[in-house]
């Protein structure tokens, strides 16, 4: 099909992009923008190694079509690091949590905690297990997980609640 | 990429159905959970569709000056469950869609493509059913009303004619007022599974709160489509509340289902589910309304 331009604000700056109507918002992410953070895992909404975050609530990129991101405001896990590469504190947590093993799952499981992290209300293991409960991890076990998530959360709070 | 042959793209609802009288053939793409997952399976690999999903006067919630409330059938999973009209007046409703999928499935499901797609285990239909949902539908002809109760025609079949386009869900004031509800869905997995069995009551007690006045139950899976159990609900009615009367609902449903075996469950454990789905929800209704056992 003849390709639409799409104009959507990615990690911050605005991108345009000429794509196949029919294309996924995964295929625009990782193949046009060359944002590797976004895996093709499933490709049928079941695992979340896709997610990304659209105006504030979280998608996987699987299965939005491309052309429904025209004026959107999209965050990928690129966009929570620096320019230079240092990463963010929920990345780091991950890591010193041991959070990881192979790593394909931990970009969409950290986009996943975004709502929770950036809020100030109070979240119980629970309610994090839920928040995460449409991301698959086949190596952790998933408690480290929400351990890395709890732990970021409450050290953001206590960071706002300083200034 | 997906396997589409055409995507159409309306700007406004009424080139939309423009475009659907056009392409009688063509799918009407809402947030493609169901359609997209098809369509990578191979199942609706080379067909047209029409993207509807960016049509946000279809998206929303409102209430009505006569009290009916209003669901646009755009509106996602996650909005209606915190709907501030929702949670007051329906929240049944919000705990149900609450249990689709996960986090993600519900910011891009939406209800309308829940109950277009026919399929017996969507869990907003059970409630949609005992709140009496009434469908507004459209095309370029004009508007059709239906109720809800009037729309399954089989599994995975609903009542949408040619060129026609579901564009509102109402509930009714009298059907929701004073009501207290309960939702239970019964799956192998807590979350990102679908309901064996799914069960929606709620009830109205009398003003002394001694007797049911009214109850309506719902159930997904325990048939063909999501259906009413009007029989149960005939023999509640203006019953004592008591330890018998969950007993006797949960044998008078028996008469209303028709459950089956698939490979998620046997039609036994079908059966001793609508009976035990029954007696909790039901419980939990008459307890919410104020109703003491
Ligand atoms: C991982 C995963 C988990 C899921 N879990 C659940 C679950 O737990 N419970 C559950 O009930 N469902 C579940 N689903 C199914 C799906 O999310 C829901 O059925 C959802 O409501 C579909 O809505 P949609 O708008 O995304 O669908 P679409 O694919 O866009 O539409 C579904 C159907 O409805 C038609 N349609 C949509 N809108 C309209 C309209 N306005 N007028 C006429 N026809 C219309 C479409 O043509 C299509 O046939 C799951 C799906 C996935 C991928
Ligand atoms: S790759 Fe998108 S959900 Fe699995
Ligand atoms: S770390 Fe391997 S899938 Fe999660």
């Amino acid at each position: 099909m003849k390709k639409q331009l799409v104009t959507c604000t990615i990690n911050g700056k605005v991108r345009e992009n000429y794509i196949d109507p029919r294309a996924s918002l995964s295929d625009l992410l990782r193949g046009e923008e060359h944002l590797h953070s976004i895996k093709h895992g499933c490709d049928v909404g079941e695992c979340g190694a896709c997610t990304v975050v659209i105006d504030g609530e979280t998608y996987n990129s699987c299965i939005y079509m491309a052309i429904w991101a025209e004026g959107k405001n999209i965050t990928t896990l690129e966009g929570l690091s620096t320019l230079d590469g240092t990463i963010s504190d929920i990345q780091q947590a991950f890591i010193d949590e041991g959070a990881i093993q192979c790593g394909f799952c931990t970009p969409g499981f950290i986009m996943s905690s975004l709502p929770i992290i950036e809020s100030d209300e109070e979240f119980t293991r629970d309610e994090i297990k839920k928040q995460v409960s449409g991301n698959f991890c086949r190596c952790t076990g998933y408690d480290t997980i929400v351990t890395a998530i709890e732990k970021t959360h409450n050290k953001r709070k206590a960071e706002r609640a300083k200034k | 990429m997906y396997d589409f042959n055409n995507i159409y793209q309306p700007k406004t609802v009424k080139e939309a159905l423009e475009m659907k009288k056009a392409h009688p053939d063509a799918l009407l793409l809402a947030g493609g959970s169901d359609i997209l997952i098809q369509c990578r399976e191979g199942r609706l690999a080379g067909r047209d569709v029409i993207s509807i999903y960016t049509l946000d006067e279809l998206r929303g919630i409102c209430m009505e000056d006569d009290g009916t409330i209003l669901i646009r059938p755009l509106t996602s999973f996650s909005h209606i469950t915190n709907n501030p009209i929702i949670k007051k007046y329906i929240p049944t409703l919000g705990d149900a869609v609450d249990q689709i999928g996960g986090p993600q499935i519900r910011n891009i499901g939406t209800i309308g493509g829940n109950i277009c797609n026919g399929v017996t285990s969507a869990d907003s239909a059970t409630t949609l059913k005992t709140y009496d949902a009434i469908l507004e539908i459209a095309s370029v002809d004009g508007i059709r009303i239906l109720p809800y109760a009037d729309f399954s025609k089989g599994p995975g079949r609903v009542d949408l004619r040619e060129g026609e386009m579901l564009t509102g869900i109402r509930i009714k004031k009298d059907s929701y007022e004073n009501t207290f509800g309960k939702y239970i869905k019964y799956s192998m997995r807590r979350a990102m599974d679908i309901a064996t069995l799914g069960c929606s009551v709620n009830v109205r007690l009398t003003e002394d709160k001694k007797k049911v006045d009214r109850v309506r139950i719902a159930f997904g899976v325990a048939g063909p489509v999501p259906l009413r159990a009007l029989s149960a609900e005939e023999s509640l009615k203006g019953q004592l509340i008591s330890e018998e009367l969950l007993e006797a609902a949960s044998q008078a449903v028996m008469a209303d289902v028709n459950p089956r075996n698939s490979w998620r469950a046997s039609k036994d454990f079908r059966i001793q589910l609508i009976k035990e789905l029954t007696r909790r929800a039901l419980r939990s209704s008459i307890e919410q309304a104020g109703g003491e056992f």
